[in-house]
Parts: structure tokens; C-alpha cells; sequence
């Protein structure tokens, strides 16, 4: 239905998941028609809420210098670095188009 | 031949002053070792979480009141979504659906033909100011196919300010930058310095013929002074005319201004359209600001930050600053705008205007004509000017109370310049420039001048 191979290519680009196989689409549709039952909830008039938060107080913090000056431990984490610098190729490397992919949407 | 109609509308991304980040107390500083203001919530490690920063929200809601917005008592935080390698979150923390502040405008003014003798004042409405995070620096190496990564700015927090195409020009789209960096720096949210980064200008572009609709607008990018933005869109609008008019389409991209060969060229294939599928940031709750109000009685005061008190305690603004000069002095208003233009010298010219007799409206002359070009010439900002007010008040006097003419005044000032710790009446009293008040002096000089050039009186005499 809206789970189309092209939806779950896009996906795939934007967020860099792997579905993987057929078990992994079948998991993401469930999810999909779980969160359709809100549906059958009236909320005409009603305000959405999008966070469990909302009723919360947000937190205000004094603006003084607390935290930095950890470039070692940082760059621990690096695979590459040079100089201080983290290493990263030059730019995205995108994930190859569908056609050029091994991957079992292809067969879908 | 059908005429165009040029739209040009602006996103700007001001740095907030801060001691400390948006979302996390490392330090905001331009230029520091790499990596070295980075805290683990900068760097995205796993376990951090945003806690806001209430000096960021208060410079939001001042440059907000600043531009006649309304203020949002309560707006949200979002998640925008993209890869890069200067993003190590992989989202920016930014206000896409309720921003901090919306519908206001700002006013700037603009020279007709270069002429600043006429002025005409124009609007541009702001559509939202929002909070949002910087990202991290990128240095590319092409030569080594790599690109170096420092998050020193990643978390430093942003305003964006985002302009509607009202403008039509690059000279109205500088115009209106300009203002906007004069109220940052007055207001102090923003030292809005473009060299160093703290103010960025993103500018869209589009053409279309009178009464249809608007056309395809490019994004232009990668501007780096108020001049090159001028540059930018008068060349984009060209461009656009150009294409249109050979029969051509405008693609929607994004094109870099390249300052060299003063033109704009694609950028690098971005992958078609973003989806950068926001959503709400779920680790902050809704930010509510209060007023005189709705503000709560058993709140810590900390907690609060209260509109009405912030905008008791705004500055005067750039706009109010020039109108009382004009007021106060007798100035002309295209005086005031050099006046608020150059850093310190509207201090200056009060500072002088303080300590002399000559009328205000005199001294104004001496500080755009003289001061101003000689700062100018040696490319100094007023603060580092050889001649104090002081100084150059105390030369005005001499020549208010006539001791010296005007031209010799002027040769004061030069001998002044130098800086070599003279007084104007030491000078004066050097090159011996005094003026002769003395009637029966000046009938003796007279007389020696004409005794001199015997021939040439008798000359005279005979016609």
C-alpha cells in the first residue's frame, strides 16, 4: 500500500537504514498499521500534542563556560585525524541509486 | 521590449554573543585551537542531552522586540535531518514550526543616484527570527581528497532572521543587511562581524514580468561582505534576465557567489531535493517567555525571562540615534547615517561638540570632511585616530575665536595627524600661522609689502 519500494528506497537514503529483507518491511508495515488505529480517535477541536514534555518546565542555563577543552578524549573517538582535525572524506558519499545496489528491494 | 521585475528575498544567520553554546556550556570563541571548545554534547556522543542556554533566548527576544515582532510566548524546537560531516548529531536543533518571534520589519534607508542629499526610506518585513544551532567548520583538502573537521562552532547558537522578497536590488538587499548589523551591534545580541563569520547572508533571487507570477528563485550562497552581496544578486538578477530572455529556464539550485570572477556558479549536486523530514525535538519541552502579565508569582527568577522587562531595557536604536543627532544639533539626516556608520565617531562628534564654541553644525564638516577622510586614507577606525576629541576641539576654538584662518586650521590638523604630541596652539605658534588682529600692525606688513614692489604699485597706480 504506502510502503512502496520507492518509499523505502528514499528512506534508505535519507536515514541510512538497511531493511535488509523481507522480514525487515514486513516489521516496518505492522509499525505502520499499529499507528493507524490512532485514527480511529476523533480529535476534532483538539490541540496535538507531540511531546509527553509539553507541561514541562524548559529548563534555563546560566551562561557560563562549563564544559570544552577535552580535544584528547574527543579525538580518541576518531578513526582518522590529523593536527586536532577529525578526518572525513570530501563530501557525502550517497548511497548508490537502486539499480546499482545490492539489495533485495531490487527483487521486490 | 517587456520589463522585469526582480525579487530578492534574504536569510541571515546572526552568531549570538554568548559567553557559552546554545544547547551546552562549552565557550564561543573565533580561532581557537581545533576541537578545543567541543564539549561530548557538541560532539554528539551518545547520553548527552540540549539544556538551553537563557542568554541566547533573551538576545532572540531583543533583537525580535528590535524588529517589531510579535513574540511567541511559547514556541518549539525541531530536528532537522541531514548528513554532513560538520553535523555530528546528523540534525540541526533549529524552530521550524513555532518560531521565537514572527511578523515584524526594519526599516533602512537608501541614497537616490548616489546622491546622499536624497534619501528615500524603505521596509522589508521580517517573516520569523528562530534559535537554532551552528554547525562545525569544514576545511576541505582537495588534494588530498579529505576534508578536516572542527567543531569549535558546532552548537554555538544562531538567529536566523529571515527577510521577505521585498527587496528588488543589491543596493536595497545591502541597505537593508547593513541596518540589521548596525541594531545587532547596538543591541549586543550579535557583534554581526561578516569577516569573522558572525553574520551570514543567504540570498534568493528570482525575475518575472509585471502582474505574473513569480519565477523560479535560486538560492545564492558562499557571500562574505555587505559589497559582495550587492555584487551577488545584481549578477544573479542578470543572469536570470539573461537566461529568461535567450529562451532559457532557471533551475530551483543553489549557486555560490564565487568574489574573484564576480558571478555565481552552481554548487555541487546537493541529490536532488532535500527531505530533511523534521520533527519535534523530543528533549525539549515548549519555551515559554512571560510578560509583566502572565508572570508567574512563585517562579525563581532565573527560570523567567520576561518580555516587558527586556524591552524597558532595549537601547535606542540606530534609527532613534540619527533622529536625536538631527534634533539635538541641527545635522543633516544624511549626516547622522555617516555618523552611526563609522564605529565611534558619533561619540566623537558629541565629544567635540562638548568642548568647543563652534556651532555644532560647523563642526560636523571638519568631522565627516577632514576626520573622516584622513581615517579613511590610512585606513584607521576612529578609536585609533591620532587627533583626540579633545585635541580637535581645542584647534576648532582657535579658530572660532579667529586666531588663525581657516586654511591654517587645516594646516593644524595635517601637522596634528602626525601625532608627535603637539597642542594646536604649539603648532600654530611654530609655523607661526597666528592671525593679525592688530590694525596698526597689519598697516605696517602693508606698507613693507608695498615698499618692496615699488614697481608694481607704481603700475598699479597708473592702471
Amino acid at each position: 500500500e504506502q510502503v512502496t519500494v520507492d518509499v523505502l528506497d528514499h528512506l534508505e537514503h535519507l536515514a541510512l537504514v538497511d531493511f535488509r529483507n523481507a522480514e525487515g518491511v514486513e516489521r516496518l508495515r505492522k509499525a505502520v498499521q499499529f499507528a493507524d488505529q490512532l485514527h480511529e480517535v476523533n480529535t476534532e477541536g483538539i490541540e496535538p500534542m507531540d511531546s509527553v514534555l509539553e507541561d514541562r518546565c524548559l529548563y534555563l542555563r546560566d551562561d557560563d563556560v562549563t564544559e570544552g577543552n577535552c580535544t584528547k578524549e574527543l579525538l580518541e573517538n576518531a578513526r582518522e585525524k590529523i593536527e586536532e582535525y577529525f578526518v572525513a572524506p570530501p563530501g557525502n558519499i550517497p548511497l548508490p541509486k537502486l539499480e546499482e545496489r545490492e539489495t533485495f528491494l531490487q527483487r521486490s | 521590449l517587456a520589463s522585469w521585475v526582480p525579487v530578492v528575498g534574504l536569510e541571515i544567520h546572526a552568531q549570538i554573543s554568548s559567553n557559552s553554546k546554545l544547547f551546552s556550556g562549552s565557550q564561543v570563541q573565533f580561532a581557537a585551537p581545533p576541537n578545543s571548545l567541543v564539549s561530548f554534547f557538541d560532539a554528539s556522543l551518545p547520553g548527552t542531552l540540549p539544556v538551553l542556554n537563557r542568554r541566547c533566548v533573551e538576545a532572540a527576544v531583543m533583537t525580535g522586540l528590535a524588529l517589531n515582532c510579535s513574540i511567541n510566548k511559547k514556541s518549539l524546537f525541531d530536528r532537522k535531518h541531514y548528513f554532513y560531516a560538520d553535523l555530528p548529531a546528523g540534525y540541526q536543533i533549529t524552530q521550524q514550526r513555532v518560531p521565537i518571534a514572527v511578523n515584524g520589519s526594519l526599516s533602512y534607508s537608501l541614497c537616490i543616484d548616489n546622491k546622499m542629499s536624497q534619501m528615500v526610506t524603505k521596509t522589508v518585513r521580517i517573516k520569523q527570527i528562530q534559535l537554532e544551532q551552528d554547525s562545525g567548520k569544514s576545511l576541505h583538502d582537495d588534494a588530498r581528497s579529505q576534508t578536516l573537521v572542527d567543531l569549535n562552532r558546532a552548537g554555538v547558537g544562531l538567529m536566523e532572521v529571515v527577510m521577505e522578497p521585498d527587496m528588488c536590488c543589491g543596493e536595497e538587499a545591502a541597505a537593508a543587511v547593513r541596518e540589521l548589523q548596525l541594531i545587532l551591534q547596538t543591541l549586543g545580541s550579535s557583534q554581526a562581524v561578516m569577516a569573522e563569520g558572525q553574520l551570514r547572508v543567504d540570498a534568493n533571487v528570482s525575475v518575472h514580468h509585471p502582474g505574473e507570477p513569480y519565477g523560479v528563485r535560486t538560492e545564492v550562497k558562499n557571500i562574505n561582505s555587505i559589497r559582495f552581496l550587492a555584487k551577488a544578486v545584481d549578477y544573479e538578477i542578470q543572469r536570470q534576465i539573461e537566461e529568461l530572455e535567450n529562451g532559457g529556464t532557471i533551475l530551483n539550485e543553489t549557486r555560490a557567489f564565487d568574489s574573484k570572477l564576480g558571478c555565481t556558479i552552481p554548487m555541487r549536486d546537493k541529490e536532488g531535493k532535500q527531505d530533511y523530514r523534521f520533527m519535534p525535538e523530543p528533549n525539549l519541552p515548549p519555551l515559554i517567555l512571560y510578560d509583566a502579565k502572565s508572570l508567574p508569582v512563585n517562579m525563581n527568577h532565573q527560570q523567567v525571562v520576561n518580555i516587558d522587562w527586556i524591552r524597558e531595557r532595549l537601547p535606542d536604536l540606530p534609527s532613534v540615534k540619527r533622529a536625536k543627532l538631527v534634533e539635538l544639533y541641527g545635522i543633516l539626516p544624511e549626516h547622522s547615517f555617516t555618523l552611526l556608520n563609522e564605529d565611534g565617531l558619533a561619540e566623537y562628534f558629541e565629544n567635540v561638540v562638548k568642548q568647543t564654541q563652534m556651532k555644532p553644525k560647523k563642526v560636523i564638516g571638519w568631522i565627516l570632511n577632514d576626520l573622516l577622510s584622513y581615517l579613511k586614507q590610512h585606513a584607521l577606525p576612529v578609536k585609533e585616530s591620532p587627533v583626540s576629541s579633545f585635541l580637535l576641539a581645542d584647534l576648532l576654538n582657535l579658530l572660532e575665536r579667529r586666531e588663525i584662518s581657516s586654511s591654517a586650521a587645516k594646516q593644524v590638523f595635517e601637522e596634528l595627524w602626525k601625532g608627535e604630541g603637539k597642542t594646536p596652539l604649539e603648532i600654530v605658534k611654530e609655523k607661526k600661522l597666528e592671525l593679525i588682529q592688530d590694525q596698526k600692525e597689519l598697516e605696517k606688513v602693508c606698507q613693507e609689502v608695498i615698499d618692496r614692489q615699488e614697481d608694481e604699485v607704481i603700475m598699479m597706480v597708473l592702471g
